[in-house]
């Protein structure tokens, strides 16, 4: 068999978190019962016409921004024609002669080192709505809910080489779009998708391949296994002597392969022109400079800052920057109780242990920074052990109590009673002469002993410091 | 009793509000002389009998709280062309798609009617989808013009001119795409206005050709015509291609006088094709207002044998991709017997759609499609932009341009139909001015020797509606040209 290199471009949308969408003022919060979130300007009532949300293009361009890209300044909506009963203007406002953004790239890291993905474009244009088949019926029924929510396009150059390299590349993306806070991402309600165009070429080859475009992975998983899929099925076309059709497929997971969905023959022809519903929008220097500094930190810099001013470790900060939900939740609890470090630890140990445990993702967490710097607090007084801290973060984590609550309701406070610690301890060297004996006699070891029997009769919640400081003072005065 | 239906709108909004004339009576005036006439002529598709009587109700009301004392149309009976939307009532667009249609919503200048007190008093005929110069193509039958029954009233704005013109309504609304309010209105000898794109807001109007649609007023003065376009106006955050203005008082411009203003006849609109009956007709209204201090002198407008095919080319794109949504799922027309999507949407379709509709999406498909598109449609843009800088350069000059509307007088029912050609060809005055965006009038000036009334066209600089009514209105107020004074079918019965 030849050697094979496998050539990948994808065209990712990207669901808007804006509040209303791309041409009404319709919610775009996901769910709702079928057909509440619209209206007659998104179920393109005749008549009605299109009104840009602003926040719509401030939101492109920041991912523009954020991505390398030049930002077109005079930028113009086009109608992409075709029927279909999801879409009920029978056109979908979208852009094509005048993108809003071009020319970008961002670099990924994987294995093999870091490597630039450009970006040939990014543009705007609105969702369709969705079907439904009802089988009890028989019939199909339409859900516009989706319909004018605001979507990006992002359109990669063929630079991707492996599954790997894409999963870095979307997982890059993912990152910049939560860290501007344009899209939430979450692929299983689709805000983010992928289409992929892939081919093969033998070794050094210098033209590409004939690529197929596949559709519908819903995972990260799913994507590296349809590209592996592609990939294979493509190499066996060639090594048979056979040719690939540049087709469209359709990706189904359960079944692990994909199906033709239609083939460049069929392929429709959308009859593009200049949305006249809509004038070219200008964007001025001004706007623009503003949009570049209102840019908040993305993850890259992030990382590095928190190695710089918190001195973490590389590992750790790329961890908790890999979440944007998780590195505010670091910055948050930080400037709450000034403890870099702890914050940290408790992120990277007692956090992750329970996502595993529970099988959630980062952006899933509920408890405040509040929460946790109470609790470091606590654990930085001496009100309660490291222990019994452990104990409640996980309530903290799981139930979302309030820590001082919690400890005060529970008894798990420090006793910080000399008189009581004083009792007990004497109570224990009574009952321990033998331990005594050895300890007078310089086997200094035997303390421990002492210090141990203490803190099992206190219940873990004396202070461990404070228990070996009496001691050695009441054994010392015997 | 006086006769209602013979006052002017703003006459009748002064009686009304001198209480010398009940909202109701006029409705019902109204309603009476559409009973009697529009038999003859069919110019509405939809009349409100029960709702113009309740509408009449709360108006009065309002007038007589004080709350329209500012409306000087208030309680005055108005149609509406059935491409424009009403709030649960049937618009239709003249088209068998649509025949059931009733939007959820009022468009913009429905609203604005309302709020001013005016009685909306039904929906008229027009070209299916506003498309076609005679109001021939309609699913509902074939508008008479009121002064010679065998002669079409113009279009597609038909329904809405011959109301108009036969007494069926004080004034009308209309839309124009190509020339579809000023060319019946010269064919019905009634004047009407169309406004800069951008005067009037879009939102609710059923889009023909979206960068060309704009909505305007019919009446039978200047002044009637002026004082509705006034309440319409206004720019509307619902319309991205709406334009703030600073003034909209156009009955500020009902002025008798044109000392000084420069005015261009295009020369190339005198050239070959045009009725010599035609010609002689505009060449006499410039001179009225010549003798009347205005500073007249003919001049050569640029690229104007490339009005017509640009237009057509640009307005069928437009429609194709505007007529898209009517398939048969939604709402409107859906075919009886079907298998399957794509059979829902070839059937009600095909059945849905009149011919000439049918022939422009196709013409605007095509030259929209993958390798057409730089040959026709790119090239129609960049025409687009020659026709509008030749504008730009006459109106260094002048003031406003004068001109005919059409090459010729109403012309016989089917005479067109047979040859679509010819009559996009006659479109030829009217299609440059809403390539460019600028506003146009049209008035009367004149009869032919059939009896027809001959229209003249005024056209002025962006944002020049006053420019072109203060024109008009000095024209009207010359009185100098023959009026059909009398109509056809009607003259005979109430005789």
């Amino acid at each position: 068999m030849k050697a094979y290199e496998t050539v990948i471009g994808l065209e990712v949308h990207v669901e808007l978190a804006t509040k209303s969408k791309i041409f009404c003022g319709c919610t775009t919060q996901f769910g709702g019962d079928p057909n509440t979130h619209c209206c007659p300007v998104c179920t393109g009532m005749p008549g009605t016409l299109p009104v840009l949300n602003k926040k719509v293009v401030e939101f492109a361009m920041a991912a523009g921004l954020a991505m390398n890209c030049k930002i077109t300044q005079h930028c113009k909506f086009d109608r992409k024609n075709y029927f279909y009963p999801d879409l009920p203007k029978a056109y979908q406002i979208s852009q094509l002669y005048l993108p809003i953004c071009r020319d970008g790239g961002i670099e990924i890291e994987t294995e093999a080192g870091k490597k630039t993905i450009r970006i040939h474009e990014i543009h705007m244009e609105e969702d369709a709505g969705k079907l439904i088949h009802d089988p009890w019926e028989d019939c199909t029924l339409v859900d516009y809910n989706r319909c004018g929510v605001p979507l990006i396009e992002i359109v990669s150059e063929p630079d991707m080489r492996s599954a790997e390299e894409v999963i870095a590349y979307l997982d890059k993306l993912r990152l910049i779009l939560q860290y501007l806070g344009v899209s939430d991402c979450k692929m299983q309600e689709g805000s983010l998708r992928a289409d992929i165009n892939l081919s093969v070429r033998e070794l050094g080859a210098r033209e590409f391949g004939t690529r197929t475009e596949m559709k519908n992975m819903n995972s990260f998983k799913a994507i590296a296994r349809a590209i592996e899929g592609e990939r294979k099925r493509q190499i066996e076309l060639l090594e048979e002597g056979k040719k690939v059709i540049q087709e469209t497929r359709r990706w189904d997971d359960n079944k692990d392969t994909s199906f033709a969905m239609r083939s460049k023959e069929d392929a429709q022809d959308y009859r593009y022109f200049p949305e006249p519903d809509l004038p070219p929008i200008e964007i001025s220097d001004e706007w623009l400079e503003e949009i570049r500094k209102r840019q908040p930190e993305l993850r890259d810099e992030k990382m590095l800052r928190y190695e710089k001013e918190f001195d973490i470790p590389a590992y750790d900060a790329a961890i908790i920057t890999g979440s944007k939900h998780l590195a505010d939740l670091f910055e948050e609890t930080v400037a709450l109780c000034q403890k870099p470090k702890e914050v940290s630890n408790w992120l990277m140990v007692e956090t992750m242990r329970l996502l595993k445990e529970q099988e959630m993702e980062p952006e899933e967490i509920t408890f405040t920074p509040g929460q946790l710097a109470a609790l470091i607090k606590m654990v930085d007084g001496n009100k309660i052990n490291r222990t019994v801290a452990k104990e409640v973060f996980e309530k903290i984590f799981k139930e979302n109590v309030d820590p001082e609550e919690y400890v005060e309701k529970n008894g798990l406070g420090m006793v910080s009673d000399d008189g009581l610690l004083r009792s007990t301890i004497e109570k224990i060297i009574a009952d321990s002469p033998q331990s005594v004996a050895d300890y007078k006699s310089g086997k200094t070891k035997a303390m421990g002993f002492i210090v141990g029997q203490t803190m099992k009769e206190m219940k873990g919640k004396a202070d461990p410091g404070k228990v070996n400081q009496l001691v050695k003072e009441m054994l010392d005065s015997l | 009793m006086i006769d209602i239906t013979r006052l002017s709108a703003l006459e009748l909004g002064r009686k009304i509000k001198a209480k010398e004339i009940t909202v109701a009576e006029a409705v019902q005036a109204q309603l009476e002389i559409i009973k009697q006439r529009d038999p003859d002529y069919n110019c509405y598709i939809t009349v409100l009998e029960e709702d113009a009587l309740a509408q009449a109700e709360q108006v009065q009301t309002r007038i007589d709280a004080g709350e329209l004392n500012d409306s000087p149309l208030a309680g005055v009976p108005l149609a509406v062309k059935d491409n424009i939307c009403t709030k649960g009532v049937k618009t239709t667009c003249a088209s068998q798609i649509l025949y059931n249609f009733e939007p959820t919503y009022d468009a913009t200048v429905i609203e604005k009617l309302k709020e001013a007190g005016l009685i909306i008093i039904g929906k008229t005929n027009c070209d299916e989808f506003a498309m076609g110069s005679t109001t021939e193509t309609s699913f509902f039958g074939v508008t008479k013009n009121p002064w010679n029954t065998d002669c079409v009233p113009g279009g597609s704005s038909g329904g809405s001119a011959a109301a108009v013109a036969a007494e069926e309504a004080f004034l009308a609304l209309g839309s124009d795409t190509g020339g579809s309010i000023r060319q019946p209105a010269g064919y019905c000898g009634v004047v009407g206005i169309k406004p800069t794109y951008g005067t009037v807001s879009r939102y609710g109007l059923i889009a023909y050709a979206s960068s060309l649609d704009q909505i305007g007023t019919f009446g039978r003065s200047v002044s009637d015509c002026a004082a509705a376009l006034e309440l319409i106006s206004g720019h509307d955050i619902k319309d991205s291609t709406s334009a703030p203005q600073e003034s909209y008082r156009y009955t500020d411009a009902l002025v008798d006088d044109v000392m000084g203003m420069r005015i261009g006849i295009p020369k190339d609109y005198l050239g070959a094709g045009i009725e010599e009956e035609v010609k002689e007709s505009i060449l006499k209204a410039a001179q009225v207002l010549k003798s009347k201090g205005a500073i007249v002198e003919e001049f050569e407008l640029h690229s104007v044998e490339f009005a017509v095919p640009s237009y057509y080319v640009i307005a069928c794109a437009e429609a194709s991709s505007n007529l898209s949504r009517f398939d048969g799922v939604k709402y409107g027309y859906r075919t009886s017997e079907f298998e399957g999507l794509q059979d829902v949407y070839k059937k009600s379709r095909s059945e849905g759609f009149g011919n000439e509709v049918k022939r422009r999406m196709m013409i605007g498909a095509f030259v929209l499609s993958s390798g057409y598109y730089d040959a026709f449609y790119n090239k129609a843009l960049k025409v687009r932009a020659l026709i509008n800088q030749g504008f730009q350069k006459a109106f260094e000059k002048f003031d406003i341009i004068l001109g005919p509307i059409a090459p010729e007088t109403a012309p016989r029912l089917g005479e067109s139909l047979s040859d679509p050609l010819k009559m996009y060809l006659s479109d030829i005055y009217t299609v440059s001015v809403n390539l460019a965006g600028l506003p146009g009038i049209s008035l009367p000036c004149g009869v032919d020797k059939k009896g027809l009334p001959i229209g003249l066209q005024l056209i002025g600089r962006h944002f020049g509606e006053k420019d072109i009514i203060r024109a008009a209105y000095s024209f009207e107020q010359a009185g100098s040209y023959e009026r059909p004074t009398t109509l056809t079918k009607a003259q005979g019965k109430e005789a």
